[in-house]
This record gives C-alpha cells, structure tokens and sequence, in this order.
C-alpha cells in the first residue's frame, strides 16, 4: 500500500475528521492477514493462528505483539491465550513476535472519536464500529492510548480457545471419541474414557489444519483461572539478573556503533561542518551525513559507542538560524496570542456560554489562566536502534512502539517495499508515548547505507535525547465560570491553545499528507469529563510551530486535567463548597464517578481534620476509558513541600490483573508528579537548553510519597491501564498545595512559586 | 589492559581514558549494566568495584583498582542473590532499565547496614526510576533484610 496513503487514512482518524475521506471495502475488513508465523516456524513448529505454535516437543509459544515498556503487558497477553487454552504462564514461552500488519490495534483508533467514553449515542457508537476495523486495514501494529487490553481481549482470548479446539478435534479424530470425552489438563489431552493421554506437542501438526466452526464458546468469567489474579511477570527474572535485551544492548557479528548529531534547532540544516577532529579520535571510523523527515546532520561511526560519542562532540558545526520564535518567552507568547481570538473548534459547546457570560456580575465570575511547559519524555534508555542494509533486505532491531509504522517509513529510505524490511522489536527501556516514533529507526537506516551490509548500532547521547525529543506540547489555558446565587457553576467556559501533537506527527512522519480537522488530543481530558454542567464549552486552537511534539504519557490529559480539576477547586473555594460535595453534585449523572469518589474518600479520611501546613487536594479524570479519582496529600517541612501520600480509587470495568494494575497506576502517578515538581523544557536562540538529568529530572526515592490504590470493576466497559495515572496526580497535587499553603499555582512546574524537599 | 570482572581476568581495551561502563558493554560484552546519562545523575550503570558501589559512567578503566562485579555476577542463575530473589517476590521491575543499577545500589547497601532504616534507604538508593518503581524497590529491601534473616 502507498505510504502517503496509509497515513492519510490513518491520521485522519486520529485528527477525528470522520467523514468521507476513509472508504473501508468489506472484503479488506473480512480478509485476514497471512499468519506470519508461518514464515518463522522452527522445525517441527506448527502455527495455529498469529498468536500460538506449538512444538513437537510441546513447546507452546505465545505471541504478545505489543511493545514491553514495562506495562506488563506480555503477562496479560499471554494470560489471555493461556486462561483458554487451558495451560499456566508457567507452560509457555512468551515471545513479541515479528513486526507484521497482521497485529493491528483496532481499539486504539476507537479511542481516537470525538466523543466521551460514556457516550453511547448512536453516533458515538456507529462511529467506533466503523474506525476499529480502520486499524486493521491499516495494519498498525501500535502500542499506545492504553489500549492493548480493550484490543486484545475478545482476539487473544479467541486464538486460545481456536487452539484448544482444534487440540481437542484432532485428539478425538485420533482416539474416535467425541470431543465432549477429552479433558486437558498440563499441556495433555486426556481421553476421559480410557485415560490415554497425548501432549499437545504430539497433535499440533494435525490440529493445526483442522477448520474451525463459525463460532467458538470462550470461558465464562467465574471460570477464569489466570485471568483477574496477578500472576508473577514473565519478563521480571530477566530484569533482575541482567538478561533482558534492550534496544541498546543488541549485539550482531560485525556490527559497528555509531551515534547521530542533529540539528539542534527544528528544521534547520548545518551551513558548515569540520570533521578533521572527529576523524581523529580513536576507534572513530566514518562521519557521513543523515538526511531524514525527522531532521537533519551527521552520524559517527567507530568501533565502539565510547569513540562515536567523542568523535560526535568533536565535531566542529555551524547549523543554521531558527525560523521560528526563538525562546521560550516568545514561544509563549505566540500561543497566548491565540487566547485572544476566537477558538478554532469546541468539541464540547453545550447550552449558550455566551449568553451565559453575557450579564455576569463581576462577583459571580471567576477568571483565570493557566499554563504548562514542553515536556520531555526521558526514557530511561536513551533513543537508539540497529539496522542492516544488506542483499536488498532491511533489517531493524529497535525498541519501538510502532513496528509497522517503522516498516512503512524505513522502506522509503532504502527503496524497498514495507513488506522487505523486517522489524525486530526488542525491550524498551520506558516508552511513554515517545518510542512510537520513527527518528531512531531513520537514523539507523541512513547509517546502514554507509557500512557495506554491517549492521550498525546507534545509540544517542543522553543530550541528544533530551534536545531531540517529541515533547509533551505546551499549552495554555482560559479559564472562565459564572457562579449561581447557590454557589454552583452555571456556565464554564475553556480555551486551550498549543501545539496539535496530531499535525506534528504527521508532518515529520508522512509529510507527503496534508494536515487535516481538529486534534481531539488538543482538548482531551477537558471536553468529556462526566460533568454536567447547563453551559459548558471546551474549545481549542491549533498553534502552528515547528517544535516537535508528540504523545507523551496520556497526552492531552496530561496538562487539561490539570486546568479542569484545579479549576473547579477554584470554583469550590470561591463559592465555599467542599471540594468533594462540590464534584459529587456536578457528576451525578455517572454512578462511576460517583463510586471512585466517594471510595477514594473514604480511604483518605478526606474532611478530617489537618494541623497547620497540611493539606488534602482532590481530582477526578475520566481517560482512556478509566474513572481515577485521587487525593494527594501534602506536608510543609521548613517551607518546602513534601508529598507525604496518594490515594486513588480507580473504575476500570474488567481488571485482568489487579496488581498490575494498581503498579500502573502508581507508575502514571509518579509520572505526573515528577513533571509539576520541576520539570521544564525551554529554548535559548532556538535550542532545547536542558540536556541531561541534572536539568530535567524525575521524581527519587527519597520524594517519593505512599500509594494506596484500589480498583472497582463496575462499569460495563473496560478501560486502559497505563495512563489514566497521570492526569488527575497533578490537579490533586496543585489542589492540596493550596491547601495547606492558600497558595494557588496556574503555572507549572510548581517550582516557579514553591519548593519541594529535595 | 585486564580487569577482574565477576571472577575472571577479562581484556578491557588499550583506551584507559573509556569508561569503565563502555568497556564493560562493547568491549567485554556484559550489558546488563546500563547507560542512561554518563553524568554520574541516574545510577542505571551502578557496579562494584572492590564491594563498593560505584557510577561506572565517571570511571576511566585505567584507574579501576579492584576487582569489577556487575549484575551478571551478584548471583547464578542457580541460586540468585538474596536482594535479586527480594526483587522477584516484590515484583518490583516494571521496563527495568534501572533495575541492574538500583540492586547494585541495595546489595551494597545490605551490605553496610544489614537492618537499614527508611531514612538509610533514602540516603542510599538515590538511583533515577523513571517507571516509579521506587515504593516496590523499598518493599524489596525490606523483604531482603527478612529473606537474610530467615535464611
Ligand atoms: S549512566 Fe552513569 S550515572 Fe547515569
Ligand atoms: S523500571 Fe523503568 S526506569 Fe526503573
């Protein structure tokens, strides 16, 4: 399929723009994909859909084609297929799989409507009927939008249960029995009967070519024996003994290291370049130039990583000006500018706001703007990937979230279609949203043009990383309520301006594709929260600039809940409500709201009394499927802050594993925290100033507060995991900061007005 | 040059400026030791020279003066190190990047103070988890100290 094509098709969803545009034919959503599998199998090995094979030697492997960021998400996978085949985690071998469009993500796309979550009008509906098989013909292979689960659910559970069928027909095929008289159990089928047994090793080729009846019966819930338990993690003994093979610990014969030099403004190309110094350090072989969508300059080559990063900070290079506002006040002001025009789109624009606005008393008003950084992503393992050029075959080895989206960029580089480039995925060391890029692989690629068939590693800088990242776009927000003569808001109206994180992906990734409707990620986190309010618009604008942005943990929810829910601590204060009665009253219409707050008040004491420079703050988002209702509380110790303890309840309808879950949870939370307590990225004659951990750091043990989390199963449709922790940690943080202190922060990160203990 | 790396005389390279994390990683080629900044900020690339910890990121090779213990060597596949089969029971990894580094970082711990305090573990584990994983990696030294005294 074209590229430009795809992308068009694809963006255009997450965009939002709905109509026209996508035309999906039946026969491409029906027609499966080739197993991939089949390409693969060892000797012996049969393949029984894309997600299991099975060995002679009853060797079963499962196929969890989702990237291990440290989700656990090759647990769940894995469980599922495991719960109906009839095996433990223990039996089975876990593997990611080749990067193939036949593991496409449907749920993720579905995420991407316009619409809340608990929207279930028609057209909410129709239109996720119509963009999950999107995905598939698309063939994205994506992990993201905490969607893996909703995705995988009913598909991984089916391919365990076709397996098992299969397994049995053949086994009652063998014995002449009827399959109602065959047990599993072990990796064995037992014939019930006489009691012979056969491994399931020893029946795969045969079952393997059994057809399948139209429809398959898969365990009811309360028969479920791995699944809603919290199995040990498959992938956790290699993280503790050093064995787990990351990104950057690829190791090929004859492979050379390497690191890249960009440009540090976007954009920009370099006027001149001296590698005479670079050339001259030792182990340093070649420096060649790198040319890609994604950016531009040069790439080192040398024997080992050590050398290439000298020779890379040897290099003498001029790079051209910034096009574009050039420090971080400029770049500021350029959004705020858009505050003051209208916005370009509302996705939420219920009764007449203006109307509303128009004869409010001063008294009953309450303004106020807010305002978030870019944000970096800061894996723990710096960007990096390995490719090998060689018999007009293209071989990738990267931690990516996004195998087939790298198969469809990395093509282009070399001429060859996406189906000749093979995408081998390994660990990643924390992806957060930034390993679904495609700027590690293309430098990787352009690398590879340049050593004869070897394949070369290249591995970035910490400051390479850090300046080049795809970050978490700034944003700021105009806040504005009109309160009743009860205290309660009557009218709220948002404006949030910033950069769409959607354009900007789409116009270093498949530039050849125009840009298209609104960015729903502009608004998200704001525009469908479970409030009823009689008038509520949530509108956003587009900022066109070429900073590279791109999905950070939860993306939009990141900084719109933040202004959301501090906000609406604002009205409370204003008005003297309790900050809890206040949201209870406003969610009514959505028992699950209700249940997490009043389940995370519960837990948190919330209304006891607090001593003096103590303080409780609350918050409730409603992302990625998932209600999060969180208190964070806070202690003064000699003026700065100390984050002391965090509740959350969280409604996730279906939790498969509940304490993986709950380490999720506390993972986006400490996520969120660690960005309003100091972290900022910011520009000086259009560069990224911060470059390594000492300027941009995460939260450490020593901050770090107490988490109790519980999970509720209630609701009838099942959320995400990974980053429905994050938006309501930061509003609760803000929130409990004011008070114990009175102080009302509208500016991240937190530490522009307030210290905390370091 | 040679060093003594998990209990075998290993070739380090003839560079004595590189990073003892560099040699370890592309020249001797155990790479369960991570990068993550080369500024000595983050501590994935936490090892042992001579029992103490040390950010193998600021060490030049040629001024390791002890024998070199990494995270491969802390225990066998076997029989893992106490604080290893800790970090097990506790679940604590989550991409574990920086779980080498921070095991390093508490068996080197355990090992000054057997019984150490929350402020002890404060003072010592100041390793970057950008996971979060810290709450888990608290837990684990805790149930490390237990497993020690129960074994
Ligand atoms: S890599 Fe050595 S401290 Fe970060
Ligand atoms: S487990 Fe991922 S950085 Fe610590």
């Amino acid at each position: 399929m074209n590229v430009a094509k795809i992308a068009r098709r694809t963006f255009l969803i997450g965009a939002a723009t709905v109509a026209g545009g996508v035309a999906v034919g039946y026969y491409y959503v029906r027609k499966p994909y080739a197993n991939p599998l089949e390409e693969y199998l060892g000797e012996g090995e049969a393949a029984f859909n894309p997600y299991v094979k099975i060995g002679q030697d009853n060797t079963i492997t499962v196929i969890t084609p989702r990237a291990e960021m440290g989700q656990g998400v090759h647990n769940t996978l894995a469980a599922l297929v495991a719960e109906e085949l009839e095996v433990g985690l223990d039996d089975i071998e876990v593997e990611h799989g080749p990067g193939d469009f036949a593991y496409f993500n449907g749920a993720m796309l579905e995420e991407g409507a316009p619409f809340a979550f608990f929207d279930e009008s028609f057209l909410a509906e129709a239109t996720r009927t119509f963009m999950r098989p999107i995905g598939k013909v698309l063939g994205l292979q994506v992990t993201g939008g905490s969607s893996s689960m909703i995705d995988a659910y009913d598909k991984m559970r089916q391919a365990g249960c076709a397996a098992r069928h299969m397994l049995v027909s053949a086994a009652a095929k063998q014995w002449n029995v009827s399959a109602k008289e065959i047990d599993t159990a072990n990796k064995f089928l037992i014939n019930t009967v006489t009691g012979e047994k056969l491994s399931y090793g020893s029946l795969a080729t045969a079952a393997a070519r059994i057809d399948l009846p139209g429809e398959l019966k898969l365990k009811a819930r309360e028969n479920w024996r791995i699944l809603g338990t919290s199995p040990d993690r498959v992938d956790i003994p290699s993280k503790v003994d050093g064995r787990a093979v990351y990104g950057i610990d690829i190791d090929l014969p004859d492979m050379v290291h390497a690191t890249v030099r960009i440009s540090p403004r976007f954009g920009a190309e370099s006027v001149s370049m001296d590698d005479t110094a670079a050339l001259a350090v030792k182990g340093v072989e070649k420096v060649v130039p790198v040319q890609t969508t994604t950016g531009s300059g040069y790439g080192v080559i040398a024997e080992n990583t050590w050398a290439a990063f000298k020779g890379a900070e040897a290099l003498e290079i001029e790079w051209g000006e910034a096009t574009y506002p050039k420090s971080s006040d400029a770049l500021y002001s350029a959004i705020a500018k858009r505050l003051d025009s209208p916005a370009d789109f509302s996705m939420r624009d219920d009764g007449d706001v203006d109307q509303a606005f128009a004869d409010a008393p001063r008294d009953k008003l309450l303004e106020a703007d807010y305002r978030v950084p870019y944000l970096a992503h800061a894996c723990m393992e710096p960007m990096n990937a390995t490719a090998r050029w060689k018999d007009g075959v293209l071989d990738i080895w990267a931690p990516t979230q996004a195998p087939t989206v790298l198969q469809m960029t990395c093509a282009g580089l070399v001429g060859v279609n996406s189906e000749d480039v093979r995408v081998h995925a390994t660990m990643l060391g924390g992806g957060f949203g930034r390993r679904g890029e495609v700027d590690f692989a293309l430098y990787a690629v352009e690398l590879a043009k340049q050593t004869n068939g070897r394949p070369v590693k290249v591995t970035w800088t910490r400051e390479e990383d850090m300046r080049h990242d795809t970050y978490r776009p700034a944003m700021l927000a105009r806040m504005r309520a009109r309160i009743d003569n009860d205290g309660m808001p009557v009218a709220v109206d948002m404006h949030l301006a910033g950069q769409s994180v959607i354009a900007s992906v789409l116009a270093r990734t498949f530039p050849s594709v125009p840009p298209s409707g609104p960015d729903k990620s502009l608004v998200d986190g704001a525009f469908n929260q479970p409030y009823s309010i009689d008038n509520y618009r949530v509108s956003g604008s587009a900022v066109d600039l070429p900073v590279p942005v791109g999905f950070w943990r939860s993306v939009g929810n990141s900084c719109n809940a933040w202004f959301h829910e501090s906000f609406i601590d604002e009205i409370a204060h204003m008005t003297g409500k309790d900050p809890l009665a206040l949201r209870l009253e406003l969610m009514k219409a959505h028992p699950a709201a209700l249940g997490v707050l009043r389940k995370v008040a519960d837990m948190s004491g919330w209304g006891r009394e607090l001593p003096a420079g103590r303080g409780l703050g609350l918050a409730h988002t409603l992302s990625f499927g998932t209600w999060v209702a969180m208190v964070v509380e806070v202690a003064v110790v000699d003026e700065e802050i100390r984050i002391e303890n965090v509740w959350a309840a969280c409604e996730i309808g279906r939790a498969l594993d509940p304490e993986n879950i709950k380490a999720q949870v506390m993972s986006a939370a400490i996520f969120g925290l660690s960005s309003a307590m100091g972290q900022e990225i910011t520009f000086e004659d259009g560069e990224v100033v911060e470059g390594n951990f000492d300027e941009f750091d995460g939260m450490r043990m020593r901050q770090c507060p107490a988490f109790h989390i519980e999970i509720l199963e209630t609701y009838h449709k099942m959320g995400g995991a990974g980053e429905p922790g994050t938006p309501p940690s930061v509003p609760a943080l803000v929130n409990a900061i004011f008070s114990a202190t009175g102080k009302r922060i509208r500016t991240m990160p937190l530490t522009s007005e307030i210290d905390f203990v370091a | 040059m040679e060093l003594e790396i998990n209990g075998q005389m290993q070739n380090v390279g003839d560079d004595p400026d590189m990073p003892l994390l560099w040699a370890l990683r592309d020249i001797v080629g155990v790479k369960g030791t991570k990068f993550g900044c080369g500024i000595a900020a983050c501590g994935a690339c936490t090892v042992h020279v001579d029992g103490y910890p040390v950010r193998s990121c600021q060490i030049p090779v040629g001024s390791v003066d002890g024998p070199v213990t990494t995270i491969e060597g802390v225990g066998s596949a076997e029989q893992l190190h106490i604080v290893q089969q800790a970090w097990i029971r506790e679940q604590v990894p989550q991409c574990g990047y920086c779980q080498s580094g921070q095991i390093m970082a508490a068996i080197a711990l355990l090992d000054e103070i057997p019984n150490p305090t929350d402020q002890d573990i404060d003072d010592a584990m100041t390793n970057l988890c950008r996971c979060g994983t810290y709450p888990k990696i608290r837990a684990a030294i805790k149930r490390a100290v237990s497993l020690g005294q129960e074994a």
